[in-house]
């Protein structure tokens, strides 16, 4: 059994003009230990997955399907009582501008040791000893100093330090990272980044990295899932995908990465833009976009502009797309007639 | 304005807007009635000479015998007066349609004024910045710490006193009309003034003054269009709010005359003869007051939750 | 501290100064304190030596000067009406204000709060929706009327005959909704107790109690809505925040997310606001005082406008604007003890 198991997530909001589905058939596993990232352009439903997970989707937002389990339980169905126990003591959270992330009005020791008076029973005293050690891992300089300060004391990338600090307090099985570099300076981001992924290994914790950046999934995680439009259009080990990517939309997306392009020649670039979730073209929600839509003869493939894709399984990788499934039937029918 | 410049003026987003206030008036009951009983309010005081069954400033047609009749309703009413009579022998009905006439002229003239001198000010503070805002923003703050109503009380008294009673209340609509408009641009200044320093850094600003246009132009052509929706908004507040104030300035003795009163004048008249039980003198013309502004208030947080979808989130 | 203090004092005297040049200018076009002296009998002639004397022919600034310097010793001349120090009769209708105003803020601040609270937190329950009405009834309805029908409904009291006698139901219905009417509407009471100079107080007896409740109601009456509404909208924005978020995130009780994180930030503007609103409430005791003539400083202000009494005008206005710039300031305090980004130290942070 997986540590967390995710499967058919459906996630909708209730607007006043209809239903709108954030979220649909996203399924996927985290091991002990294991790094996850989940990629995508901003809107394509990487925030809500990461928010259904601890069941915290603002109101009008509600998981209309499908179940999260951790450890064996299902989280989406739990009580709001049993949630807490396991929101930032279980799982935490790292969220994704550290400047709104910490409540102005109270201290880094008010904010540290009240989520440890949450979920254990302990003194002040012994609360802010622990929230003082955590400090000290996440380097940041003379951390006695921080307890007592407030967050508009401290810079951004301090801030993402604490934050960090806080998500470990409670020795957490999964850290679930929301852009955690993102609001930093391109300076910082690396140092951060690499603080994260130091302590996650060194205390055996499970990170899913949701970001839009190819080249951070790729160099750190071991599996990957790859979001277009509130779905997944393509998941599997991080190092095939990027290597032999599948799918037209995860192909734009790597040749987009500027250390694809030869110096002096201009970027690639997915032409056009992602479709609005009230608003989803018919069939494959990418077709529009996608250049690949005419067969092998020349002629468009109607599947892809009138039947959303299924996942298909391509070595270790599942895939949705009309035109990979047609390749793969297509080897199959001539593997078969050999 | 529509006319004056050429077509393109009122653009398509302005129609948009124009469409989408349209679509949830259409949508909201509370706003139809309250548009409809503010509608109503209004032409039925505007046209009192007509509606009204008697001309309670003429004094001929009072009849004093007839003092302090209850309406219809209550046994000893006298059908000639549908709402009965006040301490002097007047038609409490028609006396409430002129005053309900007095109180939305002074309304409307006074947030008039206010909305003259406030945009005026609001968008020379936030498009001159400096000195000239350090100082206009300055007076708003004292003047509305002080609180609107304090400052219209003081402002009355102190011209009630220069002046003389008798040649205040001859002109007393106007004085209202000033003391009233005097005491609250600080409320549109401040709404102006925070949005022109919104707009102002936007590139159309930067267009037309690199266009060679002067501040002036660009400030009444440009800018104050753009200031437009938050100005309509605060109006339906500030409408409500004159009549109120205008109202307490009235029941203080330093609005309108008895002879000639508006609604507030007439709670406060009114207001000596509860005691005896003639409870209808003050609470009607009370309650005429309550649904007046009730109606303008409901409507003005209508328009504030259209006009601000953010706030709407909830 | 110090240096915040030394801010707060500047700005406090600018505020006093145009205050007190605004009333001196008052004093100086309405009052003729010769003619209020001596009567219609004296010769002109007369009447210029007494100005002369006076100093009322000085020019304006050396006479503002003198007004200011008596104004700081406390002494603002003497009143028409009362033949006293103008200071002396404030000081005498200052406690009865004040009690009011303790009072209003005292239930506006216990009712608003948890409404406010309540309705951000559930924007969709009938409860919520209903204090939503009421207080949007409450801001139409001017002060002096709600007044007029507090003294109408539990002072004079309402017999309701609407439903038949006959029947049970009806006879009970119209019990119920007919008020005996026994609050007292008039004054302070009989029973006051003397505290110490001019302070007797209303406060700790039963009938002194009883009458300030219809008063301390309508005052609150205006502002008790206004400030549900504002604790609701800035509560309901906080809610949207992301540092509320991630409170819930790190598994912390609702009740905590609601109480400590969320009310915290949301007192921050109330307090602001609140700080000029409880100003401006004084503003709201002429009318109160007029309705219940409750003998305060706003009936006295009132009467003193009547009378055309001017020291004890401008008395009231320079009063009245002290009062402003104190709250003003204690406001500010308070507002840098509950925000830890503003220094009161004045130290860099």
């Amino acid at each position: 059994m997986a540590l967390l198991e995710v499967s058919q997530l459906d996630v909708r909001f209730a607007l006043r003009q209809g239903e709108v589905r954030a979220l649909r058939d996203v399924n996927f596993t985290l091991e002990r230990g294991e790094r996850l990232g989940i990629v995508g352009e901003s809107g394509a439903g990487k925030s809500v997955a990461a928010f259904s997970l601890l069941n915290l989707i603002a109101k009008p937002g509600f998981i209309a399907g499908g179940s999260i389990k951790f450890e064996g339980k299902t989280l989406n169905t739990m009580s709001e009582r049993g949630l807490r126990k396991v929101r930032g003591n279980r799982i935490s959270m790292i969220f994704q501008d550290p400047m709104m992330t910490l409540n102005p009005v109270l201290s880094i020791g008010e904010q540290m040791v009240e989520c440890l008076k949450a979920h254990r029973r302990i003194s002040t005293k012994e609360a802010r000893g622990i929230a003082l050690d955590k400090l000290r891992q996440v380097q940041i300089p003379s951390p006695e100093k921080r307890l007592d300060q407030y967050p508009h004391e401290l810079s951004g990338g301090m801030r993402q330090r604490i934050i960090i600090a806080i998500a470990l307090l409670l020795d957490p099985d999964i850290i679930i990272a929301d852009e955690p570099t993102t609001a930093l300076d391109v300076t910082i981001q690396a140092e951060i980044m690499a603080l994260l992924l130091e302590l996650c290994e060194q205390h055996n914790v499970g990170l899913i990295l949701i970001t839009h950046d190819l080249g951070v999934v790729s160099q750190v995680t071991q599996r990957m899932l790859v979001m277009y439009a509130g779905r997944v259009i393509e998941q599997g080990p991080t190092r095939e995908i990027i290597n032999d990517p599948q799918h037209p939309y995860t192909q734009g997306l790597i040749n987009a990465l500027p250390q694809m392009a030869t110096p002096g020649e201009k970027l690639n670039q997915i032409r056009g833009s992602m479709p609005s979730l009230s608003n989803l073209p018919s069939g494959c929600a990418f077709h529009p976009r996608c250049d690949f839509i005419n067969r092998a003869d020349g002629q468009p493939r109607p599947a892809c502009t009138q039947q959303v894709p299924d996942f298909v399984d391509s070595g270790n990788c599942r895939v949705a797309c009309h035109m990979v499934a047609e390749m793969l039937e297509d080897r199959r029918l001539k593997e078969e007639s050999l | 304005m529509t006319t004056s410049t050429p077509a393109k003026a009122p653009s398509r987003w302005e129609r948009l807007r124009d469409s989408f206030l349209w679509y949830s008036f259409k949508r909201d009951r509370t706003a139809q009635l309250c548009l409809a009983v503010f509608i109503c309010l209004v032409i039925a005081a505007f046209s009192a000479p007509l509606l009204a069954p008697t001309d309670p400033y003429d004094l001929r047609q009072i009849d004093i015998l007839a003092s302090e009749l209850p309406p219809f309703w209550i046994a000893g009413a006298d059908e000639m007066y549908t709402l009965g009579t006040d301490a002097q022998g007047r038609d409490l009905l028609s006396i409430i349609l002129y005053g309900t006439r007095v109180s939305l002229l002074i309304g409307f003239g006074a947030v008039a004024l206010q909305a003259l001198l406030g945009v005026t000010f609001g968008l020379m503070a936030g498009y001159l910045g400096g000195r000239v805002d350090a100082f206009l923003m300055r007076l708003a703050d004292i003047q509305l710490s002080f609180s609107t109503l304090m400052v219209a009380i003081v402002v009355g008294a102190v011209v009630k006193a220069t002046m003389g009673s008798a040649f205040y209340s001859q002109y007393a609509v106007l004085m209202l009309i000033l003391i009233i408009g005097l005491a609250e641009w600080p409320q549109y200044a401040r709404t102006v003034r925070a949005s022109v320093l919104a707009e102002k850094n936007k590139e159309y600003v930067d267009a037309a003054r690199v266009m060679g246009l002067r501040s002036r132009r660009i400030m009444f052509r440009h800018v104050l269009p753009n200031t437009l929706s938050p100005i309509f908004v605060i109006s339906t507040v500030q409408i409500a709010n004159a009549i109120i104030s205008e109202a307490a300035l009235s029941f203080l003795g330093l609005g309108m005359p008895e002879t000639h009163p508006s609604l507030g004048s007439l709670i406060k008249a009114g207001f000596d003869y509860i005691q005896s039980g003639s409870w209808w003198i003050t609470l009607i013309p009370g309650a005429v007051l309550i649904v007046l502004v009730l109606s303008i208030n409901l409507l003005g947080d209508w328009l504030r939750d259209v006009m601000n979808p953010r706030l709407y989130k909830g | 501290m110090i240096a915040f203090l030394i801010k707060r004092l500047m700005h406090a005297i600018l505020v006093m100064f145009v205050i007190s040049v605004l009333a001196f200018a008052i004093q100086d076009n309405l009052g003729d304190p010769v003619q209020q002296m001596v009567g219609q009998s004296v010769p002109e002639s007369e009447r210029e030596a007494i100005r002369e004397r006076l100093g009322l022919n000085d020019p304006f600034l050396v006479q503002y000067a003198r007004f200011a310097k008596n104004a700081v010793q406390g002494d603002f001349g003497y009143s028409y009406f009362y033949r006293e120090p103008a200071l002396e009769v404030i000081a005498r209708h200052l406690p009865a204000t004040l009690e009011l105003v303790f009072a209003a803020t005292l239930i506006i601040v216990l009712f608003s709060v948890p409404i406010g609270v309540y309705s951000a937190i559930k924007p969709r329950s009938p409860v919520s929706r209903f204090f939503m009405g009421a207080s949007i009834i409450g801001i139409s309805i001017p002060v002096f009327l709600t007044a007029i029908l507090l003294i109408q409904v539990f002072s004079i009291g309402v017999t309701v005959s609407l439903f038949p006698e006959s029947t049970g139901w009806g006879a009970w219905l119209n019990g119920v909704l007919s008020t005996e009417g026994n609050m007292p509407s008039f004054g302070r009471g009989y029973d006051l107790v003397h505290v110490m100079g001019h302070w007797d107080t209303n406060l700790i007896t039963w009938d002194g109690l009883k009458h300030l409740v219809l008063p301390a109601v309508s005052l609150a009456s205006i502002m008790l809505p206004l400030f549900i509404r504002l604790i609701r909208a800035e509560m309901m924005e906080v809610l949207q925040s992301e540092y509320v978020k991630y409170a819930r995130a790190k598994g912390i009780s609702m009740r905590r997310v609601y109480f400590v994180h969320a009310l915290k930030n949301t007192m921050l503007p109330v307090i602001t606001v609140g700080g000029v609103q409880i100003g401006t409430m004084v503003a709201y005791t002429i009318l109160t005082e007029t309705v219940f003539q409750w003998p305060g400083m706003g009936l006295m202000f009132l009467d003193a406008i009547n009378r055309a009494d001017i020291p004890l005008i401008v008395t009231y206005l320079m009063i009245v604007g002290v009062i402003f710039v104190v709250t003003n300031t204690i406001v500010d305090l308070i507002y840098g003890f509950v925000n830890p980004t503003v220094k009161l130290t004045g130290k860099p942070a």
